[in-house]
Parts: structure tokens; sequence; C-alpha cells
């Protein structure tokens, strides 16, 4: 009975020693490996695994014979270890320990030191600078150098209320697609940099294998240098809040012609809604923008309809803050204001002078102060928003 | 002399009866019989918290909880599983058998014990209380950060987070006031001739456990304090804001948090070796080794805290230093690994349900510990780090490692307990259905980990669906399995075949000398030890 058991046990570990070797078919492993850290951890990891895989299965097969020769219901007479001599018992025990030793610091220690020496050289040979930022619960990338300097986006999970509540068919990349995907070239080392405005948030994309918590307030970095053209996904994985579950990650990796076409493309795109906040909007044109606006950013809290989940997340729809006066006589925003709000936030609610741009906080605010339920009938033109940035 | 030595001994013997015998009880079965209870009932809470959870993640989509309830349930069932259920059943079992081991009368400080115990309830209602108070619109729940605490979303929490850290605080004291109380029966109340050397290996464990709690605890009430003061009173220890470090709060954590781990296992460490040694019939082997090893890894667990964040970024000779130390305590564990194979060597093994349970831990916790040294290598950490691979390997050092071992000790000690025996055929299909089951649960998720699923996720890609659903549905099986284990305990209790004082054929030790159950006040003679 007790082998039958341990054949249980073993075969499930035989069986992920196997799919190991099966390097073609990732499933059972890590994700096929596109940068020299990823092709790097996985040799590691399998080699880690062959290794434990081996002490495993030697140490259970010792078990596995004590337990069919030396029961009592076969007979079998206890063997009286012979009176402790310290000596013996030091030299047996010792065995054990000679082993460990040459496994954790040679076989294993030496190849994990020049892992962690290449994962932390972040700087050498690195041709751009991307900078990340984590928000409760979106990626913001900007470019900082080169021809790319100055593109800096947000990047909202696609998939929709309905799939997730399964009330829609759910999309080939569910919960893993983005309506921005960050652009990186292909062959280049990347440094990157990490920040986060609120929370603690962790930048993953299982195929590149670097992992970097982002701390609100200090500067991280790693490194990534895509190998191979292709679009790669991942997700944040610590613990953020209630949308921790919701803010993947897509990188699309270019040849680098194809790259600089798309960072010509973005910097004009980029342009455009610039000039958007010098223009002057029709109530009309805001109000329909910020509806966009609303469903992507503000509605995983404050819900589609306005209603909120009170107490954590306040109603909108006849809330005082969007309801009373913006600006005071002098024309700046007064303290505490829906624009003071959305600019800085306060508590749980996030700052978005960050994260969105003059049209489209300009847009939300007069959306929310003109439907959810409410009609104040006032505006905020892209133009005082980027006076009160000021 | 001798006439207020009796005087003495019939008033304790008038003890109250009914409810009242619980409440004021300063015995150190009774307590630890309600250490034991409490902590069955807790498993029993936090195990139907995790199979809602198990239900949410049966397929993708979200069914039927949202993403806030999520939360709140995986922190509170790691917080209780941890403290709630596994430590208290540690504590249980020094309770009882400590003093019947060492041949003492009850543990040095029975009023210390009795309080100890009664801190326990209020802080699982400080736990739970948010969940129900969520129902009357007071506050937003439990609880939403894990069972770590990580600023700042802890401080950004609601009063789910208050409610955790006072919980904290009264379990924390009562582990440093139980702890005291072990190291004092230890040092003081061993029976003439015990010398440390000859103490049996679970007191051996305790002790180390005791001085870890005792060292470790203060850190974490320090650091939850830390984080109160941050929430209410504009301090700004964990906000860069003012000067503050979040990262810093992870240090504090896993200086308790490491050593939390090996305060789990080590009480588990000392009685494995007892009851291999039972049922194989012959003294076990290396008990110098095994003691020394004991020591080593207490000692290297208060130095490898960092390992548990090796991704929130750290200087390289501080990466190097955390890796290595970590790979460091596998070298004592081996130690204890042979020992333990080799008492079962050239045994004359029989396989009750204990020795069932012990066996099958070897094996499983082996699984933990190899995964634990994999995990140490910083680059492949970069990988596995918070996806469900890590989420796999602690419930194979928690929950086989753990919770497995301690049901070994419930079947060993249970007839002793009890004065009966349990029904074997009932316990030995617990065994074969947990270990079964719980294989079936979390080796799943070492795939979904190593594929790329972050743990704590109320809702996953469509990649992941086949190995959450395996898990599922293994998971219910492991959870309702668990209630033969509460039916064999219960029926055991009310009544059965007798058991004799020695119980097992090949048990050894003082505890055996004694009549099963043994009488209220333990050894009123000291045993002379030879």
């Amino acid at each position: 009975m007790v082998t039958q058991g341990m054949k249980n046990v073993g075969l499930g570990l035989l069986l992920s020693l196997a799919a190991i070797h099966a390097n073609a078919d990732y499933s059972w492993n890590f994700p096929e490996p596109v940068t020299p850290m990823a092709l790097d951890t996985l040799h590691v990891h399998n080699k880690f695994m062959i290794i434990t895989g081996i002490i495993f299965f030697v140490v259970l097969a010792i078990m596995i014979y004590s337990i069919i020769a030396h029961r009592k219901d076969k007979g079998f007479q206890p063997v009286a270890d012979k009176t402790p001599s310290t000596a013996v018992e030091i030299f047996w025990t010792l065995i054990p320990f000679a082993i460990l030793l040459l496994i954790d610091f040679v076989i294993m220690g030496i190849p994990a030191y020049h892992s962690v020496v290449m994962m932390e050289d972040t700087r050498d040979k690195a041709t751009m600078v991307v900078k990340i930022t984590g928000s409760q619960w979106r990626w913001q990338y900007e470019y900082l150098d080169g021809d790319a300097q100055g593109i800096k986006f947000v990047s909202n999970l696609t998939t929709t209320d309905d799939e997730m509540h399964n009330k829609a068919e759910k999309k080939e990349h569910y919960l893993l697609d983005v309506d921005n995907h960050l652009v990186l070239p292909v062959g280049e080392k990347v440094r990157v940099l990490m920040t986060a405005t609120d929370v603690l948030h962790n930048w993953w994309v299982p195929q590149f294998g670097s992992s970097r918590v982002a701390v609100p307030g200090f500067i991280r970095e790693t490194w990534v240098q895509v190998e191979k053209p292709g679009t790669y996904r991942g997700q944040c994985k610590e613990l953020c809040g209630k949308g921790h579950g919701y803010m993947p990650i897509v990188v699309d990796a270019l040849p680098m012609d194809e790259y600089k076409v798309w960072v010509a493309a973005k910097k004009e795109e980029l342009a455009k809604a610039a000039a958007g906040s010098d223009k002057e909007w029709t109530k009309d044109d805001l109000v329909a923008n910020g509806k966009t606006v609303y469903e992507k950013n503000c509605a995983v809290c404050h819900q589609v309809t306005g209603a909120g989940l009170p107490p954590a997340f306040p109603a909108l729809t006849g809330s005082k803050i969007a309801t009373s006066p913006i600006f005071g006589a002098d024309g700046k925003y007064l303290p505490d204001s829906h624009l003071d709000r959305v600019l800085n936030g306060k508590g749980v609610m996030p700052a978005w002078k960050t994260t969105l741009n003059d049209v489209e906080i300009a847009s939300v605010i007069t959306y929310e102060r003109n439907a959810l339920g409410n009609s104040v009938g006032d505006m905020v033109q892209p133009s005082q928003v980027k006076a009160a940035r000021q | 002399m001798s006439t207020t030595t009796v005087a003495h001994h019939e008033e304790h013997h008038d003890h109250p009866t009914g409810i009242m015998r619980w409440l004021t009880t300063t015995n150190h079965k009774d307590i630890g019989t309600m250490y034991l209870t409490f902590s069955l009932v807790m498993f029993l809470v936090g195990g139907s918290m995790i199979l809602g959870i198990r239900a949410e993640l049966f397929k993708p989509g979200l069914q039927l909880m949202n993403p806030e309830f999520f939360n709140q349930l995986i922190g509170v069932h790691a917080l209780i599983m941890i403290f709630a259920a596994l430590m208290p059943a540690a504590t249980g079992f020094a309770n009882w058998m400590i003093p019947l081991q060492i041949g003492a009368p009850d543990m040095a400080l029975p009023r210390l014990n009795n309080w100890g115990f009664w801190l326990l309830p209020p802080s699982a209602i400080l736990l739970t209380l948010p969940f129900t108070l969520a129902l009357f619109g007071i506050g937003d729940g439990a609880l939403a950060t894990g069972w770590t605490f990580y600023p700042p979303l802890s401080v950004q929490g609601g009063i789910g987070v208050d409610f955790a850290i006072f919980a904290v605080h009264l379990l924390g004291i009562s582990s440093v006031m139980g702890s005291i109380n072990i190291i004092v029966t230890l040092f003081n109340m061993r029976a003439p001739g015990m010398t440390l050397m000859k103490m049996p290996m679970f007191a051996w464990g305790w002790l180390i456990t005791a001085f870890l709690l005792v060292a470790t605890i203060p850190v974490l009430a320090g650091a939850v304090t830390m984080l109160l003061t941050d929430r209410h009173f504009g301090t700004h220890f964990f906000d860069a804001a003012g000067g503050g470090d979040p990262i810093m709060f992870q240090h504090l954590f896993w200086f308790f948090g490491h050593p939390e781990v090996y305060i789990l296992l080590l009480p588990v460490w000392g009685f494995i070796p007892q009851i291999l040694e039972t049922f194989s019939r012959k003294p076990m082997y290396g008990y110098k080794a095994q003691v020394y090893s004991l020591w080593a890894i207490g000692a290297l667990s208060v130095v490898v805290w960092a390992h548990h964040f090796f991704t929130a970024g750290m200087p390289v000779p501080a990466l190097l230093y955390f890796m290595y130390s970590t790979m460091a305590i596998s070298l004592p564990l081996a130690v204890l690994f042979f020992c333990w194979i080799r008492t079962m060597w050239n045994g004359s093994m029989s396989f009750e349900t204990p020795m069932l349970f012990a066996v099958g831990w070897i094996i499983l916790f082996g699984i933990g510990g190899l995964t634990g040294l994999v995990l140490a290598d910083v680059a492949a950490d970069a990988q596995y780090h918070n996806s469900y691979f890590v989420v796999a390997h602690f419930h194979y050092t928690l929950f086989a490692g753990g919770i497995m071992g301690i049901m070994a000790g419930v079947y060993y000690w249970l007839p002793k307990m009890t004065g009966y025996m349990y029904n074997e055929k009932l316990g030995k299909l617990h065994f074969w259905l947990t270990a079964i089951s719980f294989n079936l649960t979390f080796i799943p998720q070492f795939f979904l980990g190593l594929a790329g699923m972050p743990r704590r996720i109320p809702d996953y890609a469509l990649q992941f669906a086949e190995f959450n659903m395996i898990s599922s549905i293994a998971a219910f099986v492991l959870g309702f399995s668990q209630l033969l284990f509460v039916y064999n305990i219960v029926m055991c209790a009310r009544g059965g075949k007798k058991a004799t004082g020695q119980v097992w054929e090949g048990a050894r030790g003082l505890e055996w000398t004694l009549p099963s159950p043994p009488p209220y006040h333990s050894f009123t003679e000291q045993p002379i030890i030879k």
C-alpha cells in the first residue's frame, strides 16, 4: 500500500522531469525564452530540476527498498545500531552534508553567481532607456532618450466587463490584452527604470525572465534585450489591490526599421493630442470623449453608472465634489474641487496628472458633471487643465 | 512536611467541573486539549475559506465573488492557517507532551499558560469579525493585502488592516508567553538525570522554536505597530514622501517571517523521529547530529530573510549573500533527512496511521525542501517569485511539512490522550485521501507557476484553465477528506477500544510509562533517568 502511494507521488515528479527535457513544448516549463536573461534562467532552472530530481529519486528509492525489506510483517528483526560511536556517527552524517556542500556552492553556486552578475548589469551596452511606472491598475511607459525621447503613454486592459462576468465570449487574449503596447526594438539592450505612483507593483513578462518591483518614491532598474520579433505578454505580480489581476503587460518587439516607423507615427499621434489642449472644445465633444476616458480609467472603482462601491469607492452621482464649483473668483481651481481631486488624488483616489493628458482630464471631468445622473451644466476646457498644472 | 504535601495534593484534585473546568484550568493537559481543539476548529475555518477561493478559480471569469472579497479571503486564510491552526497545534502538543516526556508534574508557569490560551479566541474573532461587520455596512471587510501586510497597500486599506494588526499583536503575545513557559519548563523541571542531551527530540525542537519566537515576534509586533502609526498618526516609516521606505517593512516582516517557517516546522522535526523510532522498533539514528542540525537551522533561519523579496531590488553583494546563506540551510536539513531514513533502515517497520503520515511526510516535505533550494537562486527566483510555483512550494512545506506532520502527531498521541484507540481503517483512508488529493492539488500549481500565472489573482488567462480545474477538484477532495479526520478524533474521544499505557509496541520515552489517559497530575513523583 505504501509503495503504491509513493509511486503516485513519484509518477508526478517523473512527469515533471520528463517535461523538462521536452523543451520544444514549453507548456510544462517556462515559456520560450526570448532574452539572454530568460535563456539563462531556463538553463539554471532545468539544471537545478535535474539535480534535485536525482537527489529526490535516489533517496526515494532507498526509502522504498527499506519499506519493502525491513517490515515487521515479513518477520524482519530490527538490527540495532551498535552502541553509539560518535566517530562513526559523525562520519556518516557528514556524507550527506558534503554532498550538499558540493551541490550548493559548486555545481549550483557558481552558475548562480554569474547569473546574478548578469541580471544586475543594467548599464553596460544599453542603447536606450525606458521608464515604466505602475499605478492602480495600469502601466505607463515613457521613452527617455534617443529618437523616441518624449513618447509617453498609458496602457490599459481591453478585456470587457462582460467577458469577465461570463456574459460575452472570452477573446483569445482574455485578461492579457491592452490598448497601447510597449514597443521595443529587437536586439537592443534596453535599460528599464521602474517606479510606481501608489503601491507596489511588479512588471513581469515571463518570456523576458526579468521581474522587478516598482516601488513608489524609488527608482529600481532592470534590463531586457529581446532577441526575437513578436508580441509578448505578462502581468503584474505584486498584489496591488482589487485590480491586481487586471493590469497586464503587452510588449511588441519589432525589427529596428519597423520600430523607427512606429516611433515616428507615435510622435505624430502625441503631437496631435497635445495640440488638442490649446483648442477650444464644445461641451458635447468633451462629454463624448469623456465617456471613453471614464470607462477606461474610472469605472473600475466608481462603476460605469457612477454608483461607486461605497464605502471604499464613493458614488459620483450627486457627489458633492462632482457638483460643486471648480474655479474660484480668481479663475484658479479651488482646493478639494473636482479638478483638484482628479489632478492630485487623495487617499485611495490616485493622482491622474501624470497618467492622463489635458484633453482627457478636461473630458472626464466634464463627462462626470454632465452625465452619470449629474447635470451641473458647466465644463472644463483642456487649456484650463494645462494652466492648472503650472 | 509530609502532611502538608498531602493536603496540597488533595486540594488540587478539587478542581471545578463542567464549563468552569475549562475556563479556569491551569492544568497542562486541559490547556493542551483546548489548544488542539481551537487549532482543529480554525483549520476548518481557514480551509473553508480556501475552498471558496478554489471554487472561484475553478474556471476563468468571475463566478462567485468580486476581487475585493477574493483578496480578503487569501490573506485571512493564510493568517488563520499559520497563527491560529499550525502554531496552536504545536503549542497544544507542547503542553500535553513536554511535561510527560521530561517527567514533570505540569508546566512551570500554569497561570501564564491559561492566559496564553485565552488570548487566542479573541484574536480569531478580530481576524474574522470584519467580514461580519461588512455585512452590516461597517467598514469594507477584512485585510485585503495578503497575510504579508505590505505597505503602501496596507496603509491604503480599510479597518480590516487595523483588526488584523491587533489580532497579530494578541497572537504574538500569546506565542511569546507560551514560549517563555516552555523554556522555563525545559530548563527547570526535567527529571533527575535527564541532561539536556538526553531530552526527547520533541523537547529539543520546541526549545529552539521557543527561542526563535522570543527573538522574532517582537520584530513583527514592532513592524505592524509602525504600520498602525503610519495609517493613523501621520508617521512615514514606510512612505517615501516622508523619507521612509516601503521595502523596509519587508525586511522587518521577513526577519520574523522566515524564522516563522522553522517555528512551524521545528516541533514537527522533533516528534517525527520519535514516531519513526516507535514504528521501526529501534532507537533513532544520530540523536546528537539531529540536535546540532536543529540548532544550526535555528541559527541560519534568522540570517536569510531577504530571499523572500529578491525582486524588490538589492545590491549584488546582498543578493549573493542571501542566496548562499539560504542554500546553506540545506546542509543541516540533509543531515536530518539522512538520520530519519537511517532510523527506518534495518528496522522492523509496521505502518499504522502515524507511521504512514510520517513516511509520507518525509517524501512530501522533501519536495518542499528541494524546491526551496531552487528558489534560493536569485536569477531563477525572478521567474518563480510570486508565481504559483511559490504557492505550490510553500504548501509542500507548510501543508505537507506542517499540517500532515501535525496529523502524524495527532494519531500517534491520541490514544495516550484519550485512553482509547482511534479507528485504524478510517485513519489510513484519511491518509491516502489526503496524500493523493494534496499532490493533485499542488503539482498542477508548480506547472501553473512555470507557465507564468501570478499568485493572488482572482481571474486568469485562458491558457491556465486546465491545471486550475484539476487543482480545484483535488482541493475539494482534500478539504472534505479532513471531515474523516474530525470524525475519527471525535469518536476516539468518546470511547472505543481501550488503549494500554504503552499503546505502541515500539514506543520509547517517559510518556508511555504512564497509563492512558495519564493521571490529572502527570508525574507526582519524578522518575529517575539513568
